[in-house]
C-alpha cells in the first residue's frame, strides 16, 4: 500500500453518502452500545438518526475525554506570518483573485507579534500561511522556526503542503505539529473551489499526512471545511483518513478540527449549512469514535457555544486569534482571513475554562523532549 | 518502611499531577494521599522558570519528593536529553523513565528503555522505569542497574485494575528491586490488592485526579494501601477452591 489514495479509490462518494443516510435508530444504539466502534459504527453516531440520542452521545463523549485528558483545556493562538497567495479558494479571504493588500512579515516583525503573544500568556503557537512558494518557502520556515523557538514550547504549523524532504528538514528546527485540512473529500467539489493554482491537485493534498507521517512527525491535524458539501460524508472520510494514519503511523499523534465556513469580505455562502445541535453531535462522535484523537476548536465559533462546549468533548481551544499578518502588533488594521466570532481575550477565556471546572494548560511540551 | 536507592517512604502510595481540574485542588488531593513520591512531567513545567511554574510551587513540602518524568519522549536519547534537563532543573537525580512511542495507548517501549536505564544508571541517575508486566524485562532491568520497575497493572489511564496479575506475581517474587504497579489502578481496592500480592507500592493518577472529589478519593487511596500492605504482612490465608475430599485419595496408605 503506498498512501491513503490506495484505500480512498475503493470508495463511491454517493454509495457512502447514501449508507449514512439510511442508518437507523437501531443502528445508532448499537453504536452507543459498543465497546469498541467502528467505522459503520461512526456512519450512525452522525446520520440523522442519531440527533435524538445527542444527549446520550454528550454524556458518553464527555466521560470518555476525561478518563483520556482529564479536567484540562489545552490554550494555543494563531500567527499569520503571511496572506500571500497563489491559489483561487472560493472561500478564503486570502484567495489569489481576492484585492487585499499582501504582506509576509520580516523577522523583526515576527518578534514584534512573538511579544504580544507571549504576553498574553501563550507557549504554543500556530503559524499560519497562504501558498507563496516564492516567497513563502521552506528557508523562509526554517528561519522563522529559528527566531521564534526559544520563545516557545511547541510550534504548529498550518502552510502549503510540502513534499516529504521539506518535513524532514523542518523537524530539526523544532517543528512539531502540521495541520492539513483537505477541505473536503469530494473530488470534483473540490476542483470547483480551488480552480488555480499547486492547491488544485487534490492527490497531493490528499497524501500530505502520508508524508507527514513518513517524516516522523510528532502530530497532524485533519479536517474539513465545514459548509462545502454534505458534512456527515465529508466527516467520515475524515474518520477514515484518522483510522488510516493511526495504524500505518503509529508514533504519530493526531488531531481533528471542524471549522466551519465563515463569512469574510466577498466570501462564498455554505453550500450546506451545519446548526449547532449538529455540531455537537459531530464533536461527539468523533469522540465515541476516537477516545484519544485531540479535538480542536477555534474562534471561529460564537462565545456561548465554546463556553459549552468545553465540557462535551473537545481538548483544546484557541482565544484572542488575529488571523491576518501583523494582526497583534504589526498592523491591527489590516483585512482578516475570516472574521472571528469570539473576540475574548485569553485570560476571559481562561476564566471561563476554570468557571466549569477545567484547568486551562499553557504548556503542555518541551522543545527539549525531541533533541 | 519502603526504601528505594537508600531513601525511606512512610506512604507506599506514589502520585501523579497530570488530569487535575486545578493546581490547587491537585495540591490538597495530593496532601490527603500522604504521597511522598510525585511524579511530574517534564513537558508540563516550565524547567526554565521553575520558581514561578504553577504545579512546582504547590509540591513544595519537605516530605514530597518530586519524580521528574519523560513523558513524550520516543527513544533512549531523547530520554537520556530530557532526564539530564530534569536533573539540572529540579535538583534530583530520580527520574521516572517514561518512553512510549505510541502516542495512543501510550504502550512502553521495552528495548528503549532497556537502553536509556543502562545509561541512566551508569550516569548516576535513580531509574525508575514504566514497562510492560513482563518478568524477563524486569530482570534484564536489574541488571542493568534500575532503582525500581514499575509494571503496569493495565493500559494507562484505562481504570481496569490488574490485568495483569499474573505476571505481577511473577515479577514480584522474583524481583531483587522494588515492585511499583504503575498505570491502570481505577479504584482504591485495584491499590489494595496490588499490595495484597506484595507489591511494593503503587502509583496512581487518573482514578484519583478525574474523580468527582479528587480529596476524598485521595484519602480512600492512601487508606486502600495501608490496609493491603498489612493485609500482605499479616499473611493472607490462600483461597481454596475445592472442598476437601471426605475419602482422602490417599487413605490407603495408613490401612
Amino acid at each position: 500500500m503506498n498512501s491513503f489514495n490506495d484505500i480512498f479509490e475503493t470508495y463511491n462518494w454517493d454509495d457512502t453518502k447514501a449508507s449514512i443516510y439510511a442508518k437507523n435508530a437501531g443502528d445508532v444504539e448499537r453504536a452507543l452500545a459498543s465497546p469498541k466502534r467502528t467505522l459503520e459504527d461512526f456512519k450512525a453516531l452522525v446520520s440523522p438518526a442519531a440527533a435524538s440520542y445527542l444527549e446520550q452521545m454528550a454524556n458518553i463523549s464527555q466521560q470518555l475525554t476525561l478518563k483520556r485528558f482529564g479536567k484540562v483545556i489545552q490554550m494555543y493562538v494563531p500567527l499569520y506570518l503571511s496572506n500571500e497567495c497563489n491559489n483561487i479558494c472560493t472561500y478564503c479571504g486570502f484567495s489569489y483573485d481576492n484585492k487585499v493588500r499582501r504582506k509576509t512579515l520580516s523577522p523583526m516583525e515576527i518578534m514584534q507579534e512573538v511579544a504580544v503573544i507571549k504576553d498574553m500568556g501563550y507557549d504554543h503557537v500556530l503559524l499560519v500561511t497562504g501558498e507563496a512558494n516564492q516567497t513563502v518557502h521552506v528557508d523562509y520556515f526554517k528561519k522563522t522556526l529559528d527566531l521564534i523557538r526559544p520563545h516557545f514550547a511547541h510550534i504548529s504549523m498550518e502552510v502549503q503542503p510540502l513534499d516529504l524532504e521539506d518535513y524532514e528538514q523542518l523537524t530539526p528546527y523544532g517543528l512539531n505539529t502540521v495541520l492539513v485540512y483537505q477541505e473536503t473529500y469530494h473530488e470534483d467539489d473540490y476542483k470547483k473551489h480551488h480552480p488555480k493554482g499547486k492547491k488544485s491537485n487534490f492527490q497531493y493534498r490528499l497524501e500530505t499526512p502520508d508524508r507527514l507521517g513518513q517524516a516522523g512527525i510528532h502530530k497532524m491535524g485533519l479536517g474539513v471545511l465545514i459548509g462545502l458539501e454534505d458534512w456527515r460524508t465529508d466527516c467520515f472520510f475524515t474518520a477514515l483518513h484518522l483510522n488510516y494514519l493511526e495504524k500505518r503511523y503509529w508514533q504519530s499523534k493526531y488531531s481533528l478540527s471542524f471549522p466551519r465556513l465563515r463569512p469574510f469580505s466577498g466570501g462564498l455562502e455554505p453550500k450546506v449549512e451545519m446548526n449547532d445541535r449538529e455540531l455537537v453531535q459531530l464533536i461527539c462522535a468523533y469522540r465515541l469514535f476516537n477516545e484519544e484523537v485531540e479535538l480542536s476548536i477555534s474562534t471561529r465559533e460564537s462565545p456561548s457555544f465554546r463556553n459549552n462546549i468545553i465540557k462535551l468533548g473537545v481538548t483544546a481551544i484557541s482565544a484572542g486569534s488575529k488571523t491576518n499578518p501583523g494582526g497583534y502588533a504589526v498592523e491591527p488594521q489590516s483585512l482578516e482571513q475570516f472574521e472571528i466570532s469570539d473576540e475574548r481575550s485569553p485570560q476571559e477565556i481562561a476564566k471561563v475554562i476554570r468557571a466549569q471546572g477545567y484547568e486551562p494548560v499553557w504548556k503542555d511540551w518541551d522543545n527539549c523532549l525531541a533533541k | 518502611m519502603l526504601t528505594i536507592a537508600g531513601k525511606t517512604f512512610n506512604s507506599r502510595l506514589f502520585t501523579g499531577t497530570g488530569k487535575f481540574s486545578s493546581s490547587i485542588l491537585m495540591e490538597d488531593a495530593l496532601l490527603a494521599s500522604g504521597s511522598e513520591l510525585v511524579t511530574v512531567a517534564l513537558k508540563r513545567v516550565d524547567v526554565k522558570n521553575n520558581e514561578q511554574d504553577d504545579i512546582l510551587i504547590r509540591l513544595k513540602y519537605p516530605h514530597i519528593n518530586l519524580l521528574p518524568n519523560t513523558s513524550g519522549v520516543r527513544n533512549a536519547k531523547e530520554a537520556v536529553f530530557a532526564a539530564q534537563l530534569a536533573r539540572e532543573a529540579l535538583e534530583t537525580n530520580w527520574v521516572k523513565l517514561e518512553i512510549h512511542p505510541d502516542p495512543k495507548y501510550l504502550m512502553p517501549d521495552p528495548i528503549e528503555t532497556l537502553k536509556a536505564t543502562e545509561e541512566l544508571a551508569k550516569m548516576g541517575f535513580v531509574v525508575l522505569p514504566y514497562i510492560h508486566a513482563d518478568p524477563v524485562l524486569c530482570k534484564r532491568l536489574e541488571d542493568a542497574g534500575t532503582a525500581a520497575v514499575m509494571p503496569l497493572g493495565s493500559p494507562i489511564g484505562s481504570n481496569k485494575g490488574l490485568k495483569t496479575i499474573d505476571f505481577l506475581e511473577i515479577i514480584i517474587s522474583q524481583s531483587n528491586v522494588p515492585v511499583i504497579v504503575d498505570a491502570g489502578i481505577g479504584s482504591p481496592s485495584d491499590a489494595a490488592r496490588a499490595l495484597e500480592i506484595g507489591a511494593d507500592a503503587v502509583l496512581v493518577n487518573t482514578a484519583i485526579a478525574v474523580s468527582s472529589n479528587p480529596v476524598k478519593m485521595a484519602k480512600a487511596f492512601k487508606m486502600a494501601v495501608e490496609a493491603g500492605r498489612m493485609a500482605f504482612e499479616a499473611k493472607l490465608a490462600t483461597p481454596v477452591a475445592h472442598a476437601v475430599a471426605s475419602s482422602p485419595l490417599t487413605s490407603f496408605l495408613d490401612e
